[in-house]
């Protein structure tokens, strides 16, 4: 009934381009903070360096930005594309999001990015830090309803089936706005930004450093970097915490999975350290792991248990012998709205009805399901275990790093050290690739945790992809593969280009060992 | 459980649909200009320096208008969902096409003057000239395939399911559209050049903008014609409720010739749309010819409002007809969201479209004049 492959391509190819997007969103989120932060310090205390700052972390901002809004695009329109079923099932309310993104923040980030680069002779000083500021809040407000939209598919709020459209509803705009989920997921996305930001800012200061270029600009521009990145690490550990917290209320076999927790222990859980995760026979072949840790942080209680994999899809077949009673339930309430009594069955199940549809994989007239395929699809809700484990692994251990590596650059800058530490500018440099690994993985474990779901319990991922061919499939791949390629190849090229060059200006001519911190800046004597 | 909307809902539906063409004329006209500028870049610029000036007469301005089609998307997304996912899956590689034609612009913008390489700048020049053509005469073949109808069912479920191929989208009504809607792009870009360059580009921007606005109103004219000679339209046939369900199943609809001119006989203030189209490009010419240049970008604004409300309202209720089954085709009354979102999608729009309206007139106030090679020296931000 489903073309498995279409789906599967479908799926590659969503989450190749969404991937290849978010190598730039996170950059484009955390350095136009720090540009905004830099030329505030500039209008703030008139010092020329700053400005020079400001437009040479632009430039880098900018041909970053290009490739953001290049890809971006593509992100817009693929739903539609490649998931017209999700699209029918809930743009209703996923599409608002979307299009409150549009109006509220990509115009705002858009417009001003050509002032921002056009614009300093135009404007006065705080007319041209004004437009800074406002690309940074409109970068960071796109990530706010884009998260909305991605919470609502994690934790599905505020809606409703209504069987005359075939469709979910919305009923309360409110909970999908405030809901919970999409809140930390925003704090922490977008920290994950800041941290990645200052990375690069880190890395490509700590280059010139070593390589005795632009001295004055990198020293001041790590001394932003690590104060920065230190808050942003500190609140992406924080809100990724938060964020595993809140699935264990809602998404509790993504927890068991990112655990490898295949059965339910008694609380407070123990947590594995390392484990070897065997998807076939349902347990670890080997594990370390730390008694009552992992309790405590799901479920922040001593006595709340949380559910192993096992156990979760022993309830998964509840649930799905409940969705196919409120599909039975729906057809006949299609056939004839007068039927009050399935009605009201459906009603009762609607909730269900996605793990119903689970059922459409194996056959299509899911009202007579044996207890086999009940079964399989049963099985069909538990992700990939070892890839979720690792992955949540490498995301945590990543953050971890961070905040130690910003607290040792920070007590380093703040001690005015920078120039003389050299081991820490080369583990800054060799640092720079860390963020993305981190970004990319935490987006792993946050998606491929919803499968089999593309709206977590509401819509089979499979049952919400287009009617295409695979020829289609390939060719779009093909397509993007290419183009995708050749552009990486040259945004990485610009960008070293533009990174040798260095900042405008002279490179040595500026006084050595002045202060790096915008307050000791502040303190010096104004040079003109 | 749901809020109260003070609103009815066919009356919401109504404002969405005008609201959804305003969204398209606004991008239109927005980043229009932009596409004609760009797919006139190799023939009025001469040489690197020619070539400069006129991509930063949009260099400023082009990230913001291009919003406008991401808006557009995500109106459609939140207001016609139906239609999302109908014509997005439906015209799939179609789409793809028009993705890397855009794709090719951010990039082309900001990277062409990192290098001064010849070779690479030209490449960039071709990039850029693509991203305007192609996406010029794109969104106009799949205007004709929307007047044509589009072969798409539903099953039961209410999965949209497609019956054509790429090929078969380019017929040589479609192909037409293409013409007309590349052609008004064009004149439109040509008005653009000309308010924000003088001399030679602007002489050449001239004469490109006479031919595109003279062309543009002998293919929409041809266009005009060819539907009036027998070309099918489709009718809704039964009664249809127009505060129900949005369920396109839910009413029977047929093709009939001449349909698309029945809203002009029932009500004849509509010819206006068309008469605007042939106006605007008409005041266009006389101000080429005058060397109006502010006057030649009203006149061509007014000629891309004129002729996409003339599409809107010849289908008018229907948004996207099926030709494969009628009975399936969307229509303003049957493939909106849900009555709360429609009214919770008016307030975000009415909010915020102000406020962005506002600021992008201030930007443009702030960029106003002419571009200059003197200008473009000073500034080492500049494309």
């Amino acid at each position: 009934m489903f073309d498995i492959d279409v789906v599967t391509l479908s799926r590659l190819q969503f989450a190749a381009t969404a991937m290849y997007h978010f190598l730039f969103v996170p950059l484009t989120l955390g350095l136009s903070f720090l540009l905004a932060i830099m030329e505030s310090v500039y209008v703030m205390t008139g010092r020329e360096i700053w400005r020079r700052m400001t437009m040479f972390w632009g430039t880098l901002f900018g041909i970053n930005f290009a490739m953001g809004v290049a890809t971006g695009v593509v992100m817009e329109f693929q739903f539609g594309m490649n998931w017209s079923y999700y699209s029918h099932y809930v743009g209703d309310i996923f599409g608002a999001p979307l299009a409150i993104e549009g109006l509220m923040a990509f115009f705002l980030e858009a417009t001003f990015i050509g002032m921002f680069f056009f614009g300093w002779d135009r404007l006065s000083k705080v007319g041209h830090l004004i437009v800074t500021w406002l690309v940074a809040f409109g970068a960071n407000f796109s990530a706010l309803w884009i998260l909305i939209a991605n919470g609502w598919m994690q934790n599905p709020v505020g809606a409703i089936f209504n069987p005359d459209t075939m469709r979910m509803e919305i009923a309360d705009f409110a909970a999908v706005i405030f809901n919970p989920v999409a809140q930390a997921k925003f704090v922490h996305t977008v920290s994950a930004g800041y941290v990645t930001g200052a990375i690069f800012v880190m890395a490509v200061s700590a280059w010139y450093l070593l390589k005795g270029r632009h001295i004055e600009i990198a020293k001041r521009s790590m001394a932003v970097a690590a104060s920065f990145g230190l808050a942003a690490s500190l609140s992406v550990v924080v809100l990724g915490d938060e964020s595993g917290y809140l699935a264990t209320e809602n998404q509790k076999m993504k927890v068991a999975a990112m655990e490898a927790m295949w059965h339910t222990e008694p609380a407070p859980a123990a947590i594995n350290l390392i484990a070897f995760p065997d998807s076939a026979k349902q347990e670890n072949s080997f594990a370390i792991s730390i008694p009552y840790v992992l309790g405590i942080i799901g479920t922040r209680s001593l006595t709340q248990e949380l559910p192993g994999i096992v156990n979760l899809v022993e309830d998964a077949k509840v649930k799905i012998r409940n969705g196919i009673a409120a599909y039975v339930a729906l057809q006949k309430v299609r056939a004839d709205k007068t039927d009050t009594e399935a009605r009201a069955t459906f009603d009762k199940s609607w909730r269900d009805l996605g793990y119903g549809l689970l059922v459409k994989l194996y056959r299509p007239d899911i009202e007579n399901a044996t207890e086999a395929d009940i079964a399989k699809a049963a099985a069909l809700t538990v992700p990939d275990v070892p890839l979720m484990f690792w992955a949540f692994r490498v995301m945590v251990g990543l953050g971890f790093y961070f905040i130690g590596f910003f607290a040792v650059a920070f007590w380093v800058a703040s001690r005015h050290k920078l120039g003389e530490k050299r081991w820490m500018l080369w583990v800054a440099v060799f640092s720079i690739p860390l963020p993305w690994v981190a970004v990319e993985v935490g987006w792993l474990v946050a998606e491929a945790g919803r499968q089999p779901w593309s709206i977590e319990g509401v819509l089979p991922t499979f049952y919400a992809a287009s009617g295409l061919t695979v020829a289609d499939l390939v060719i779009s791949l093909g397509i993007f593969l290419l183009v995708y390629s050749s552009l990486a190849v040259v945004e990485i090229y610009l960008m070293l280009h533009a990174i040798r060059k260095g900042p405008a200006g002279p490179e040595r001519s500026e006084p050595q060992g002045a202060g790096i911190f915008p307050a000791a800046v502040a303190a010096e004597p104004q040079i003109k | 459980m749901i809020p109260f909307v003070p609103l009815d809902y066919e009356t919401l539906r109504l404002i969405w649909w005008l609201l959804l063409g305003i969204l398209l004329i606004g991008f239109a006209i927005m980043d229009g200009f932009d596409l004609g500028v760009a797919a006139l870049l190799p023939f009025v610029a001469r040489n690197d320096d020619e070539r400069r000036i006129v991509i930063n007469t949009i260099g400023p301005v082009w990230e913001g208008n291009q919003v406008w089609l991401i808006l557009g998307g995500g109106a459609i997304f939140a207001a016609w969902p139906a239609l999302y996912a109908t014509s997005f899956s439906g015209f799939y590689l179609a789409m793809m096409v028009i993705l890397i034609a855009i794709i090719l612009r951010p990039v082309g913008f900001k990277y062409r003057s990192k290098l001064t390489e010849p070779r690479w700048r030209a490449f960039w020049d071709w990039g850029l000239f693509v991203g305007g053509f192609i996406p010029a005469v794109i969104f106009g073949v799949a205007v004709g395939n929307v007047l044509r109808g589009v072969p798409f069912r539903f099953d039961d479920a209410m999965r949209v399911v497609y019956e054509g191929n790429f090929f078969g989208l380019l017929m040589p009504f479609a192909l037409l559209s293409g013409l007309v809607s590349l052609s008004m792009l064009v004149a439109h870009g040509a008005s653009m050049i000309m308010l924000k360059t003088s001399g030679a580009i602007y002489e050449r921007a001239r004469v490109y903008g006479s031919y595109a606005a003279l062309a543009t109103i002998v293919l929409f004219a041809l266009a005009g014609i060819w539907i009036a000679l027998g070309f099918k339209g489709y009718v809704v046939t039964g009664i249809q409720d127009t505060a129900g369900p949005s369920n396109p199943l839910g009413k029977t609809a047929v093709a009939e010739a001449g349909a698309w001119l029945a809203n002009y006989g029932r009500h004849p203030w509509m010819m206006i749309a068309p008469l605007a189209g042939f106006l605007g490009s008409a005041l266009a010419l006389f101000a080429y010819q005058r060397r109006l240049a502010g006057f030649a970008f009203v006149s061509t604004a007014l000629a891309i409002f004129g002729i996409i409300s003339t599409a809107g309202l010849s289908i008018f209720p229907f948004l996207l007809p099926s030709s494969l089954d009628p009975n399936a085709s969307l229509t303003v009354w049957d493939a909106s969201s849900s009555h709360l979102t429609l009214w919770i999608m008016l307030l975000a729009t009415l909010v915020f479209l102000p406020i962005v309206l506002a600021y992008t007139a201030f930007v443009y106030r702030v960029m106003r004049g002419k571009v200059t090679s003197d200008e473009l020296g000073k500034n080492p931000n500049a494309y």
